[in-house]
Parts: structure tokens; C-alpha cells; sequence
């Protein structure tokens, strides 16, 4: 049976002087005492990629850099999926039995180490490049695009997913590793300027510097108990111009975990889900069924993701202002819950909570992995 | 590097032609253009589209990715639905809406010719 053993990070932000390998490596050191391990226990290593340091090898450049000499060993690309990628492949090699320690890690100097303009021109890339990038298109925009026709199918308005914006700066106010801690009003939002109709600046996450870490074990190391119970994966399309707005896969590898997991989704008592934008995280809510259709924002005002809520959504502020670093951005939302269902989020702390849903997508709502964790 | 399909689709936009692909076998018209239909693996024709269609979505772009496209910003990018079956994205015409009517036309930039959806 997987569980988390233990969990690291680093703080996200603006991080002078680092770069992908000595972030990866502060993350790594932390997750593995967290564990209670060693390096000598590492027997698998899985790690993300950083667009910074583009490496054909990071996981084995990693593995020599930190000192470990694992028997099993690779980096996964999967845009803003990989964290939960990784967490689902770890599940599989222990639960194979090929591995009894895997070590999950990534981190990028993404803010630091190369320019905004070229952090944007390089991830606008995940357009077609006959198709879609001679239009002169970025991730905003393609986001955009999908949020104008969402909120013209579901009557859902700027002012609805300004409220996320809201919401995910506050819970970040609870977090001393948080990029951006000064609360935002919706008005805020409303105010701040277009990047692409009808998203605006403060709609968008930030990019941060930062590193996260976790270990998938075959058995607890610690009194801890938090077991990765079922994951689920989908991909409906690459590109925006072939995506289909209303079943964009989120839905569907949430009901693969949710099968695997033997729960439903009503069980579930903690959400993180990957937050890029706040069209991102409302479209997912309502596709995986947390909310009906057009009614994300009705139950954000009623509460219902509040800290102290039904389901309280992203504590450590998400990718719009917890920060995204590439990576280790999507890891934040499962080390999150872990330390969530463990009882070891200090201020953030949601009350006692059970079961966790944990969610990544990467490319425009393209490649989506959903896991359910569960405090035994 | 471009295929050989990408070549002759961007070529038909330089002679004033939007050309995409429907399956000799299946029927479903395909956008954008491969050596095979995605759907069933049959031969694609070419055809040329009459360039009338639908506003699916739309964006104004007002942080460009690069400064080529910030000299051009704020520029319109919109999802296009052709009437013979097929979605692809075009820069747009401003104050298009979802919904608008649309016929495409070309504009250049650089060393392209550049679809762009127009009021119809």
C-alpha cells in the first residue's frame, strides 16, 4: 500500500542565487528527513523538468548531485500534470513492488534564472506550432479562450472568477511560503489589467521560484498514515483549437481515482486542484462535479471552499499565490494535503479532514491526473 | 520544421485559399491538416473551404509573447467553426463576439499570409 512518508519544500518566490539543482536538492533534503530516511533508502527517484536547466537527464544528474544511486530512475514531462503524474507512477512502483522508497522531487528557478518575456515565449510552445502559433497566441490566451466560451455557456461572470483570485490570496496569507501574502479584493481583480480578454493580471498565477519534494513508501515511516488510495488519468486533446469546452477530461480521470479509490466523490472533505488560472479552477470544480454547472462561484460565496468550509479548496493559496515554479507549482497542492490530513498545516489548518482530492492539468486543460489520498 | 501538409495548407493561404481535409473514407472533415484522418485512419483530401463560419471563442491579446507581436498588440484571436465541420484558430477583426457570423480573409505579417476572421 503507497503512503506519503514524508513531504519538502521550499519557499516560493523570489529566490536569489539558486538554481534547479540546489532548489531540487534543499526540497529533497527536507522531504527525506521528514521521512525519517536516508539516501542510502532511495530506490527510486522520479523528478519533474525545468525549463531553465532543460537537461535530457535531470533525474540521474539529480540522482548523482544529491548522492543517491537509485535502481530506478526517470523524468516525466506532463506541463502542469507532472507532480501528480509522478505521485501516480510512484504508486505503481511501489505497489508493484519494484520500488520501497520513491523520491519525487522538482524545482526550477523559473523567476531568477532566465527573463519573464522568455519564460513566456517558451511556454506559449505548447501550442501547435503550425496552427496555433503563427497567431501569435500565449497560455493566458489559450486559457482565455476557454474561459469566454465557459462563461458564456454557464453564465459564470469576470466577477465570479475574481472571487477565486480572492480566495486563494487569503489562504496564502497563512503561509510564510507563500509569494503573494497581501490580500487582493475582487474589485482588486476587476481593476488589474487585461492580459487576455477576459482575463486579467491578478486572474493569472505568478512566476515564482521554488522546489517541492515527497516520498511514496510501501509502508508508513513515522506515526503519520497518509495512503495514496486511487489514481486516475485522461487526455481529450493537446491544443485549444480541439478542445472540447464541455468535457475537457478533468471529469474523467477524477472518476478513474474515484473508481480506484473505491470512494465517492462525496466523501470527500479537502480539494487542491491546480489553480493556473482562476478560469482553470472553477472550470475543474464543475466538471469533476464539486459544483454544478455555472454554480462554483454561488458556493465559494456561501463558504462552502473557506478553510473552515465543506470543502476547503488549495489552504496554502495555489498557484495564484502560493506561486508557480513549473513543477514543483503542481507538487504544492498534494504536499498541501498531506500536511492537511496529517494535522500539519499550523495556521492553515482545515479542522480534522480524512479524505483528500488532489488534482493536476497540464497544457491548456490537456493532460489531467487526479489522486485520492486518505488518512488511515 | 513544417511538414509537407502544414507547407501546402500555409501556401494556400498565400494564394487567398483556406484549405483544409476531408476523409475520403469516414467523411468527417479534419482540421488541422495530417496525412491520415485522426478519426479513422483513412486518406485525407484536400478541399478548399468556402470561409464562412461561426465565432466558437474569442480573445483580445493584450501581453504578446514575443516583439514581433507586441508591435501588432492589442490583436484579436478567435476559434472559428467553418461551416463544412471544422474548428481552427484565425486572428479576428475587432469587436467580434460568440456567436458572431464571420467570413475569412487574409492579412499579412512578416512573410505570412494570416487568416482573419471578418464580420460577415
Amino acid at each position: 500500500m503507497p503512503y506519503v512518508t514524508g513531504t519538502g519544500d521550499t519557499r516560493f518566490g523570489r529566490l536569489e542565487g539558486e538554481t534547479t539543482l540546489t532548489l531540487m536538492a534543499a526540497a529533497a533534503a527536507a522531504a527525506l528527513n521528514d521521512a525519517g530516511l536516508e539516501r542510502r533508502d532511495v530506490d527510486g527517484i522520479l523528478c519533474g523538468y525545468s525549463t531553465v536547466f532543460p537537461h535530457l537527464m535531470l533525474a540521474t544528474v539529480f540522482a548523482e548531485h544529491f548522492g543517491l544511486r537509485p535502481a530506478y530512475a526517470h523524468a516525466i514531462q506532463l506541463g502542469g500534470a507532472t507532480g501528480c503524474a509522478m505521485a501516480m507512477l510512484a504508486m505503481r512502483l511501489v505497489q508493484s513492488g519494484q520500488c520501497r522508497h520513491v523520491l519525487v522531487v522538482a524545482g526550477e528557478n523559473r523567476l531568477t534564472g532566465q527573463s519573464r518575456d522568455r519564460t513566456v515565449e517558451s511556454l506559449a510552445q505548447v501550442g501547435h506550432p503550425d496552427y496555433e502559433l503563427p497567431f501569435g497566441p500565449t497560455i493566458p490566451a489559450y486559457y482565455a479562450l476557454v474561459a469566454r466560451r465557459y462563461m458564456h455557456e454557464h453564465g459564470v461572470s469576470e466577477e465570479d472568477l475574481a472571487g477565486f483570485a480572492v480566495l486563494m490570496r487569503r489562504n496564502a496569507g497563512r503561509h510564510p511560503g507563500a509569494h503573494l501574502r497581501d490580500p487582493i479584493t475582487a474589485a482588486d481583480v476587476l481593476a488589474s489589467r487585461t492580459i487576455a480578454a477576459p482575463l486579467k493580471l491578478l486572474d493569472c498565477c505568478p512566476i515564482s521560484d521554488g522546489a517541492a519534494a515527497f516520498v511514496v513508501s510501501a509502508a508508513p515511516t513515522s506515526a503519520r498514515r497518509v495512503r495514496l488510495r486511487g489514481a486516475g488519468q485522461a487526455t481529450r486533446h493537446q491544443h485549444v483549437s480541439i478542445a472540447d469546452v464541455g468535457d475537457l477530461g478533468a471529469g474523467l480521470a477524477a472518476s478513474r481515482a474515484f473508481a480506484e479509490a473505491g470512494v465517492a466523490r462525496e466523501e470527500v472533505d479537502l480539494l487542491a486542484i491546480y489553480d493556473s488560472f482562476t478560469i482553470t479552477v472553477l472550470a475543474q470544480l464543475e466538471e469533476i462535479g464539486f459544483a454544478p454547472r455555472g454554480k462554483a462561484a454561488a458556493l465559494l460565496r456561501e463558504g462552502v471552499f473557506e478553510r473552515d468550509g465543506r470543502l476547503p479548496l488549495n489552504t496554502h493559496g495555489g498557484l495564484l499565490s502560493f506561486g508557480h515554479c513549473g513543477v514543483a507549482g503542481g507538487m504544492a497542492h498534494l504536499l498541501e494535503a498531506e500536511r492537511q490530513l496529517s494535522g500539519r498545516a499550523e495556521a492553515r489548518q482545515a479542522g480534522e479532514r480524512r479524505l483528500a482530492f488532489v488534482h493536476g492539468d497540464g497544457g491548456v486543460l490537456s493532460a489531467h491526473v487526479s489522486l485520492v489520498l486518505e488518512r488511515e | 520544421m513544417s511538414d509537407a501538409a502544414a507547407t501546402y495548407f500555409w501556401a494556400g493561404c498565400a494564394a487567398g485559399e483556406l484549405r483544409f481535409q476531408r476523409c475520403a473514407a469516414c467523411g468527417r472533415a479534419q482540421f488541422y491538416p495530417r496525412p491520415f484522418c485522426a478519426s479513422c485512419g483513412g486518406e485525407p483530401c484536400w478541399e478548399v473551404s468556402a470561409g464562412r463560419g461561426t465565432v466558437y471563442s474569442v480573445t483580445t491579446v493584450a501581453r504578446a509573447p514575443t516583439p514581433e507581436f507586441a508591435a501588432l498588440a492589442p490583436y484579436a484571436i478567435a476559434l472559428v467553426d467553418l461551416d463544412e465541420g471544422f474548428r481552427m484558430m484565425t486572428h479576428a477583426a475587432p469587436g467580434l463576439a460568440i456567436g458572431s457570423r464571420v467570413r475569412i480573409g487574409f492579412h499579412r505579417l512578416g512573410e505570412r499570409m494570416l487568416p482573419r476572421a471578418e464580420r460577415e
